[in-house]
């Protein structure tokens, strides 16, 4: 319920951003849009007279798919309780690519981004169909561990979440939970790999036990992005990793996603065109819980084929 | 202009009377943390005042004069038969001695009281200790009779008739004289916390009641923290979700919170005892009820205490590929302990300061052994204060008071230890 109330709002607030655009293929939409402003606000009938979102999307344009996939998704639908949440996903991401996935909140790319490595199995109420493989292997069989899935799909969440506890615990937290160091100085040249590879070691190599929640908020996201990396995963899934943060801390953290792709397939839900388009390599637009578009991200904000597409990103933009 | 910032006019005309709600609520606020510390203080300064005397205890010196031949032994007699002689014969010859001109029953009687009985066991003890001792005149302190203990700190008023006293005139001279030869001394008294319960208010001492209070709460808090945590986990972490059963356990758990505790302990009574035959009046059945007793507290408060740790965190653990169990471990519980705590000591003092379900299983009993395990008959503090204020002799009085001084203490240490435990696991996120 909460999902779709959001997808409403969010919805309005699109358009009202898109109706500030003055282009001429929108004028009639913007006539419209303007004598009901008030009451498209409220109300979902409203929204969807709307000629700019009341475009049909059938199937995926652009290129989802990719030869070299290092995950996949076919027929993916998602629902919590009785809502379906995500409709008939067909996506690939590529081998050390980075995928971006934008689209209005509510659109289902969070979703999405947690079904590649199960972490919706932690939300009762949800359900995944659909088949979804991580080097041909499907990682919904019972043959896949979810504990392992989710050491080699790592997860950088939106707000920073270092645990209560010491820097560099929260870097050696994930390689003592695999036993992927055998002695004590293994794992302090893995911390220390960890943090210099995030960009955080400079900072704190001196204040290393002091605790991790003591850090800024930029500093504690890449602290998180440093304890998923020791684990050393083949995918990060990144939600929205910037958006708690200021223009440098963003800055700082896009380098290095740019840098972190050399080794690790990297998939990021981002609310800002900006950074899709500075980071990526493709960029998927999500909307009301379907795929529309995916391309090379160049094409998508320069030439996307979608209407939709073309709508979000200009009204961004604009 | 002055039509669009009427607004202005509204909020300021509303103020007033805000502020004025404000003032009000902080003074009702004040006024209640105020008469809830005096009435602490009234009953602290009441407790001390009236407990603090039992803390000294009146000695009295005798030169007792250690005749063997007179009671039947020698240096050279058996422990057994050391063990077996009439050592209180030995102190009434002395007794007799000091005072010669004592005559009629009921004066020979007053003097026997002077002294505790005890004394007549300190003096077996020293002997058999040392029984080259015998045939020589040794000056001891014994502890002397409640009266007199009473009378030397003041409650008894020679003033008045000598109908209305305990202290008839004839004991007032021997305690004179008594005083003048200072045979007569107040001493911290040790008896009290060393002693179990007696019939007689100069020997009875608190430790029975302490350690059967404390092997309780061992009981109580070996039994119900590992079981009211575990049991929150589980239901916090890993029941199953808008499950029937669960749903059924939780209103029942809620439900048990609220029932009397005499309650548990007739259920106490027929299950451990009746059924399982547990020895009655031992701390091992009283710590089972009042576990059963304090494991609604318990869980609920841990609940309330997982549930607040925030998602974000188990998010973190479970990204990483921690599993549930590690990650509920490793994270949920540390972070949640501060409150799980919390609730643990609000159980356990209400377990410490519970009478009612001991009623039923035995525990209100006079015990003068001090327990030496959770299977020995004991008794608890609340119910030896009960126990003592029931008592006619005035020297128990005041030691009614003192036992409440050392649950006050008691529970304070308990307290302590677990703000110390909470600070340690006390982190910020």
């Amino acid at each position: 319920m909460v999902t779709a109330m959001t997808a409403i709002t969010a919805t309005t607030k699109e358009k009202q951003m898109t109706d500030q655009r003055d282009s001429i293929n929108d004028r009639v939409a913007n006539k419209e849009s303007e004598s009901n402003a008030a009451d498209n606000r409220s109300s979902m009938d409203d929204i969807h007279k709307n000629e700019e979102f009341d475009i049909e999307i059938n199937g995926t344009v652009g290129k989802p798919f990719v030869d070299n996939a290092k995950m996949s998704s076919r027929n993916c639908d998602v629902f919590y309780g009785d809502k379906q949440a995500i409709f008939d996903v067909n996506v690939d991401i590529g081998n050390h690519e980075i995928l971006a996935m934008i689209g209005p909140s509510g659109c289902g790319k969070s979703t999405y981004l947690r079904v590649l490595n199960r972490m919706n199995d932690t939300i009762p109420i949800c359900r995944v169909t659909g088949e979804h493989k991580l080097d041909g292997e499907d990682i919904y069989s019972k043959k896949m561990d979810p504990v392992l899935l989710r050491a080699r799909v790592g997860m950088v969440f939106q707000k920073p979440n270092p645990f209560p506890k010491s820097i560099y615990d929260n870097v050696a937290y994930g390689a003592k939970l695999h036993g992927l160091a055998r002695t004590r100085s293994d794992l302090d040249d893995l911390v220390e790999k960890s943090l210099i590879r995030a960009g955080l070691w400079k900072e704190v190599k001196d204040d290393l036990h002091k605790p991790g929640t003591g850090l800024s908020g930029g500093q504690q996201q890449r602290l998180c992005i440093a304890r998923t990396i020791a684990v050393d995963p083949e995918v990060i899934l990144m939600d929205e990793p910037t958006s708690a943060l200021d223009p440098i801390a963003t800055a700082l953290i896009e380098e290095l996603m740019i840098e972190l792709s050399g080794k690790y397939t990297i998939a990021i839900v981002t609310h800002s065109m900006q950074q899709a388009a500075r980071v990526s390599n493709r960029t998927a637009y999500f909307h009301l819980g379907k795929l529309v578009e995916v391309n090379e991200t160049d094409k998508v904000f320069t030439n996307p084929e979608h209407k939709l597409t073309e709508n979000y990103i200009t009204g961004r933009f604009g | 202009m002055s039509k669009q910032y009427k607004n202005t006019d509204t909020i300021r005309a509303g103020l007033k009377k805000r502020y004025a709600r404000e003032k009000r609520f902080q003074f009702f606020g004040i006024a209640s943390i105020f008469i809830s510390f005096l009435f602490l203080l009234v009953l602290l300064v009441n407790i001390f005042s009236q407990g603090y005397p039992a803390f000294q205890q009146t000695y009295v010196k005798l030169d007792v004069k250690l005749d063997g031949s007179a009671i039947g032994v020698s240096k050279d007699s058996s422990p057994e038969e050391l063990f077996k002689a009439n050592y209180s014969k030995l102190i009434k010859n002395t007794l007799k001695e000091m005072f010669p001109d004592v005559k009629g029953r009921k004066q020979k009687r007053a003097l026997k009281r002077l002294i505790s009985k005890s004394a007549a066991y300190d003096l077996r003890d020293k002997i058999i200790e040392n029984p080259a001792l015998l045939g020589t005149t040794q000056s001891f302190w014994f502890l002397a009779k409640d009266d007199i203990d009473v009378f030397m700190k003041g409650d008894i008023d020679r003033t008045l008739p000598e109908a209305d006293r305990r202290i008839k005139d004839f004991q007032l001279k021997w305690i004179d004289k008594l005083l003048a030869e200072n045979r007569l001394e107040k001493r911290f008294n040790t008896t009290f916390f060393t002693a179990g319960d007696s019939r007689e208010p100069e020997q009875a001492g608190i430790k029975g009641a302490l350690i059967g209070s404390l092997l309780t709460m061992l009981v109580t808090m070996a039994l119900s923290f590992p079981i009211g945590v575990l049991a929150a986990i589980y239901l916090e972490e890993f029941a199953p979700q808008n499950n029937r059963w669960v749903d059924i356990i939780e209103i029942n758990i809620n439900n048990l919170a609220a029932v009397p505790s005499i309650v548990f302990g007739l259920l106490g009574l027929a299950v451990f005892i009746g059924f399982f035959g547990v020895p009655r009046s031992a701390p091992l059945v009283g710590g089972l009820v009042l576990t059963l007793m304090t494991l609604p507290t318990i869980i609920i408060a841990s609940r309330a205490a997982i549930k607040s740790v925030p998602p974000s965190i188990r998010e973190a653990a479970l990204g990483l590929g921690a599993s549930k169990v590690q990650t509920t471990f490793g994270h949920v519980v540390p972070l949640a302990m501060p409150g799980i705590l919390t609730g643990t000591i609000i159980g356990m003092a209400q377990a410490l300061g519970e009478t009612a379900p001991l009623l039923m299983i035995g525990m209100v009993a006079f015990v003068a052994d001090v327990p030496q395990g959770i299977l020995d008959p004991s008794t608890v503090m609340p119910v030896q204060i009960y126990l003592w204020s029931d008592s006619p002799e005035r020297a128990f009085t005041e030691r009614t008071s003192a036992a409440i001084m050392v649950l006050i203490a008691f529970l304070v240490v308990m307290n302590f230890i677990a703000v110390l435990l909470r600070k340690k696991f006390e982190r910020k996120w």
